[in-house]
């Protein structure tokens, strides 16, 4: 990689390949180990671990989106979460027509909540969540026209920087207060739950979650080498240079809206996949998701993990994610808040680079010539930041 | 030469006791003689034959008897305290001590005579009972208390009013009750049978001008058969009241908007001032907020233990308590995370956002995750009528309140040495700096003003939310969309930007419900966004980015 400037970069440097060997032998490994070893074994890997791992490797995937347009783009969307829960709604609808007579009321088209809120027919909106393709295709359409139209009108706006941030924000806060509502048709309070199959296989069944980590897995790899794709791209060029000096990247021609646009959506497809995967895995989704908190979370893991550096945003969403679950489930959960924010606050002090960035930092001190460190993967603090938070010099009447 | 003069005095004392004692004694019997001047025992008699026919002609009788006994007597038999002896034909009153006294007279009797009967009531009676007594309530000697039956007889309706309504009319001194049993009156005859046309219109006016809801309902009652005269009064007068009260609901819904404008105005203004001079998104805004209502809640607690007389006081004394806590804890947040990080907006959102959680858990392990008691001090509490609005003192306040904080913090701007200072490097920070301006001091105070006036804000709503530690969270994003709305560095932007919002949001909740209200609001401001990406009041500069 130290060929970086004079011949076109390889797709995936030394990190890049270490990470996608990491994410693919979990894998392998995770389920080997599951059914391979005896229950009392200490490699033992219980089913539950696994849906809880899978769960993380979404999350993971969910961080890579968001890493795409605040660690390149520069594009801080507080409304990431909105993304995902659409994704995850679309899957949960699949799952919900799934269920059939099954149902606590048994009907054989309609939803229980439809049946319990006297519905008589099933709304159009619904129709064709009972085939797959057409579920899996909404799973990435859903949230990319909502990218589409809400990016589109925005960034010709030219609004950015907190602007930016704050109407993403009240995108997905508008959303929730609107799938809390009994009358929208996805379940008001509770959601979508009480999920039975998926394409015909239990989905409590110890195979199919083996199954939904894998393919967990494989998506974040997938994710992983399609956004380090885009960003080595010529098109990732001008996104990083968008973030740097979004003006001047329109002065020499680019159309930097479209750019914006097109990465937007991208990422939100990204964050819908990871929703539906993450929804059959804890088998329940409601409008809690699309809150505001949420979102600002996954802003953290990235910063944790660092900014701008792929593999970053993957390993600060499984690390906070583990601590969370560490903490909450024993007597520290009081504290956890205290940790989180603080882990906030130290991270945004101490840490601006986050894990890997200072990793790659410390690397690079030591040789002289960084194996495949680019300076574009670099959170770019040492860089011109792009959300200049003083005003430049803003003339004076 | 002295006696005399003692004596003559002691004399007058003396006479003066004398007549205070006959007067006291003398008292009650004048009164009675006065009030037994109308003769109530043919009433009084009919109780006692024990049919339910009489009893109803006796309180009919009663009610338009103009004695003062009678209001005593319903009362009893409401109550099931009214008794007869059918050997001695006397009607008793059984008090709460559980003795008897004369119904006519009110005189106790020393011993029961044996075999009384309760007057029985049943649904017909219960019903002249309340007739009864709402006529009586017409001439109670208390003007509030014939206003409000005047009130309940044009609710009621009851054609059987009629006599004692004309009775009571006749004597009616006070206007007011005067005007609203000629109300009250004419609501009975537009739907009373058998009253000219004539009459009948002259009443739907006379109802028509009120135009309440109470009156839109009398309207509302006129016989389908009545002549198309009638009915065309009725109905012009309908649609002026309806026409009149949309006006009012109008202004009533302003009004709401105007108060819930107000609340985000508190809640955002020191979050414009922050945003605006120093660029720093503060997510722990909210919490300040929360911070500011505790404190509240602890001044009031000391208060009740040590002092309860300065209850009324409480939130006056919580003021400057809380301005200074949460302005020390705003510069304290300045000083150890913010200073580090300017230069970098977007990450002290994240770390706000982090001292936003430290503070929601801290105050949840200090005071428990449940809501709060705040009390309301005296003059906060109540309402009063304007016109066909209603409003209550405790939002009143708070607009006042709000209005005020707006002013101080303008003047503060405008007036005083560190607002100029402050204008200076939201203008231009280097220019500012290079003039001998200690930014960093600047934002330091800057970040303790608008926590401060974050705390202050709590006071106020702690009178309206609940208490707890999620306070802040329900107002950060209202906030911030009131700033983002209403500009940057303008505080006549937010201004107008937290009552348009309010006034929007609660024009809008008729129409759709809280909710679809809320959610078109942020789609609005959403939209508004995309066309003026700086808000209303943008801060005007030449600069390519900003």
């Amino acid at each position: 990689m130290s060929t970086a400037t004079t011949t076109p970069p390889a797709l995936l440097g030394k990190s890049g390949l270490v990470f996608l060997a990491v994410v693919l032998g979990a894998a392998v490994l995770v389920p080997l180990l599951n059914l391979l070893t005896a229950p009392d074994s200490a490699l033992h890997v219980p089913t539950y671990v696994v849906s809880l791992l899978g769960k993380y490797l979404t999350y993971a995937l969910l961080a890579l989106s968001v890493d795409l347009i605040w660690g390149y783009v520069g594009i801080l969307s507080l409304g990431q979460g909105a993304f995902f829960a659409l994704g995850g709604y679309a899957m949960g609808m699949y799952l919900m027509r799934q269920i059939g007579p099954r149902g606590v009321y048994g009907d054989p088209v309609l939803p229980d909540f439809m049946v319990f809120l006297n519905w008589k027919e099933l709304p159009w909106f619904w129709y064709g969540f009972d085939m797959f393709p057409f579920a899996a295709l909404m799973v990435v359409l859903a949230p990319g026209i909502l990218a589409l139209v809400f990016g589109w009108f925005a960034f010709r706006s030219r609004v950015t920087g907190v602007y930016l941030s704050i109407i993403t924000q009240a995108m997905t806060f508008a959303l929730l207060l609107a799938f809390f509502r009994n009358d929208m048709g996805f379940g008001g309070n509770n959601g979508l739950t009480d999920f039975k199959d998926i394409l015909g296989f239990n989905i409590q069944a110890d195979g199919t979650r083996l199954t939904l980590f894998v393919l967990s897995a494989v998506a974040l790899a997938l994710g992983y080498v399609l956004c380090r794709f885009l960003v080595r791209s010529h098109f990732g060029k001008v996104l990083i240079a968008i973030r740097d000096a979004e003006t001047r990247v329109r002065f020499t021609g680019y159309r930097a809206e479209n750019y914006k646009v097109v990465a937007f959506v991208v990422s939100a497809m990204l964050a819908g996949v990871a929703g539906a995967l993450y929804v059959p895995q804890v088998g329940i989704i409601n409008p809690s998701e699309f809150s505001p908190a949420n979102s600002i979370e996954i802003i953290v893991w990235v910063a944790v993990g660092g900014r701008g550096t792929l593999i970053g945003a993957a390993l600060g969403a499984v690390l906070v994610n583990y601590a969370k679950t560490y903490f909450t489930s024993g007597m520290l959960a009081p504290y956890w808040l205290f940790m989180l924010g603080g882990l906030f606050v130290a991270v945004t002090l101490f840490l601006p680079k986050g894990i890997v960035g200072t990793f790659y930092d410390w690397r690079s001190r030591r040789s002289p010539a960084p194996a495949d460190l680019e300076p574009a993967d670099l959170a770019p603090a040492d860089l011109a930041p792009p959300d200049k938070a003083l005003p430049e010099p803003k003339p004076a009447e | 030469m002295i006696f005399p003069g003692l004596l003559s005095r002691l004399g007058c004392v003396l006479l003066l006791a004398l007549g205070l004692l006959a007067g006291t004694l003398m008292l009650p019997r004048a009164a009675f003689a006065q009030g037994a001047a109308p003769d109530i025992s043919a009433p009084l008699a009919q109780f006692t034959t024990d049919k339910y026919d009489d009893t109803e002609t006796a309180l009919n009788a009663l009610a338009v008897s103009g004695s003062p006994a009678a209001a005593g007597i319903v009362a009893a038999l409401a109550d099931g305290r009214l008794f007869y002896s059918p050997a001695t034909k006397q009607v008793l009153i059984r008090t709460a001590a559980g003795g008897y006294v004369d119904a006519a007279g009110g005189q106790p009797v020393a011993e029961a005579p044996p075999g009384l009967k309760a007057v029985r009531v049943n649904n017909r009676i219960r019903r002249a009972v309340e007739a009864a007594s709402g006529a009586l309530a017409l001439v109670s000697p208390d003007p509030a208390k014939r206003l409000e039956a005047a009130g309940a007889v044009m609710r009621a309706r009851d054609e059987a009013a009629l006599p004692a309504l004309d009775a009571a009319l006749a004597k009616e001194a006070d206007a007011k009750v005067k005007s609203a049993l000629t109300l009250a009156r004419a609501s009975i005859l537009i739907g009373k049978a058998g009253v000219s046309d004539a009459d009948r219109i002259a009443a739907i006016e006379t109802v028509g001008e009120e135009g309440n809801q109470d009156a839109l309902a009398v309207l509302r009652s006129v016989p389908a058969d009545a002549a198309p005269a009638v009915k065309a009064a009725a109905n012009a007068a309908i649609d002026g009241i309806e026409y009149n009260l949309a006006i009012w609901s109008v202004g009533q819904n302003v009004w709401y908007g105007v108060s819930l404008g107000s609340v985000l105005l508190l809640a955002a203004i020191g979050l414009a001032i922050t945003f605006g001079v120093m660029g720093v998104i503060n997510m722990a805004h909210g919490e300040m907020v929360m911070l500011g209502a505790y404190t509240t809640f602890v001044v009031q607690e000391l208060i009740r233990t040590y002092n309860p007389a300065l209850f009324d006081a409480s939130l006056l004394i919580a003021i400057p308590i809380a301005f200074v806590f949460t302005g020390l804890i705003g510069i304290l947040i300045e000083r150890t995370v913010i200073r580090f990080l300017y230069g970098r907006a977007l990450e002290t959102l994240l770390a706000t956002w982090g001292i936003s959680l430290i503070l929601q858990q801290a105050i949840r392990t200090m005071f428990g995750p449940t809501n709060r008691e705040v009390g309301a001090p005296s003059w906060m509490s109540g309402a009063f009528e304007l016109g066909q609005l209603s409003i209550t003192y405790g939002r009143l306040w708070i607009i006042i309140f709000a209005m005020l904080v707006f002013v101080a913090l303008l003047a503060t701007l405008r007036l005083t040495r560190i607002g100029l200072e402050m204008r200076a490097v939201t203008q231009n920070r280097r220019m500012a700096a290079s003039m001998g301006i200690r930014t960093n001091w600047v934002d330091a105070m800057t970040f303790g003003l608008g926590s401060g006036i974050a705390g202050i804000a709590g006071v106020a709503l702690s009178q309206i939310d609940n208490v707890s530690p999620n306070l802040g969270q329900s107002y950060i994003i209202d906030s911030f969309l009131v700033v983002v709305f209403g500009g940057v560095g303008n505080l006549w932007g937010t201004l107008v930007g937290a009552m348009s919002l309010g006034i929007a949001n609660k024009m809008l909740e008729p129409y759709a419900g809280a909710v679809l209200g809320k959610i078109a609001l942020l789609v609005i401001v959403i939209l508004f966004i995309q066309k003026r990406p700086r808000g209303l009041f943008a801060l005007k500069g030449r600069a390519i980015e900003t």
